[in-house]
């Protein structure tokens, strides 16, 4: 069976119940289900922050999404993927960003999640400003996202 | 070419998309990079350091010694922040 990831961008919450239930549903072959959610921290190095904004590549956004998916797919055996990823004005407690993956056994959800987020970090082209308590400035990229992303590099 | 730029390479150079011709000696994105930073002090700043700065030609990712013939649209933007 040829699965189909579910990739949306958009500057609207999510629900993670529904998207779990959306690729769960009606089916007896799913024996695990892996979702990650990343939200809003209410600081930044120690300093609070009012707000994040992210901005985003829209066409590029989808294109490398895509392609990280298709990578998952081929990589671990996955029944159900989806990736939303939120741009604009996210206040802390909000969510950012989701990834639910689907599988008969649990390590290849855990597995591809991981990989999904690791490159997700690194690749996806999205930037956060933050609003902090001294203004607004962009977050730094942090090399240990790299090095996250590079454990998975085929050798 | 059509070329974009985000987060502060945007806000550095003052807009977010233009149309260039750069001169047929230009080949390279690294050299784009250093044609578009002696186009004055806005892109100067923007790309005043060129190693930081990441590509993408056609929506893919590129690194600085990919071709840039051809290529209908290319974007320069910081690290990226996402997930």
């Amino acid at each position: 069976m040829t699965v189909a990831a579910t990739i949306r961008i958009q500057d609207a919450d999510f629900d993670v119940a529904q998207e779990i239930a959306a690729l769960t549903k009606g089916r007896t072959d799913i024996g695990a289900v892996v979702s990650f959610t990343g939200i809003c921290r209410g600081s930044e190095k120690g300093e609070p922050i009012a707000a994040l904004t992210l901005e985003h590549y829209p066409e590029m956004a989808e294109a490398e999404i895509r392609r990280h998916a298709d990578e998952a797919l081929s990589r671990w055996p996955l029944q159900g993927l989806a990736v939303i990823h939120r741009f604009g004005r996210i206040a802390p407690g909000e969510n950012i960003v989701l990834v639910v993956t689907a599988s008969p056994h649990r390590r290849a959800a855990f597995e591809a999640a991981e990989f999904l987020m690791d490159y997700l970090k690194t690749n996806a082209p999205f930037w956060k400003r933050e609003e902090g308590v001294h203004g607004t400035g962009w977050i730094e990229a942090s090399d240990h996202d790299d090095a996250a992303a590079a454990r998975w590099t085929k050798s | 070419m059509r070329v974009k730029y985000f987060a502060w390479v945007r806000e550095r150079i003052g807009k977010a998309e233009e149309t260039l011709e750069p001169p047929a000696e230009v080949r390279t994105v690294d050299d784009l990079i250093g044609w578009l930073a002696a186009r004055g002090e806005t892109y100067a700043h923007a790309f005043e350091k060129p190693k930081v700065i990441r590509a993408a030609i056609d929506h893919a990712h590129v690194k600085p010694d990919a071709m840039i013939a051809g290529a209908r649209e290319i974007a320069f933007f910081p690290p990226m922040t996402g997930g």
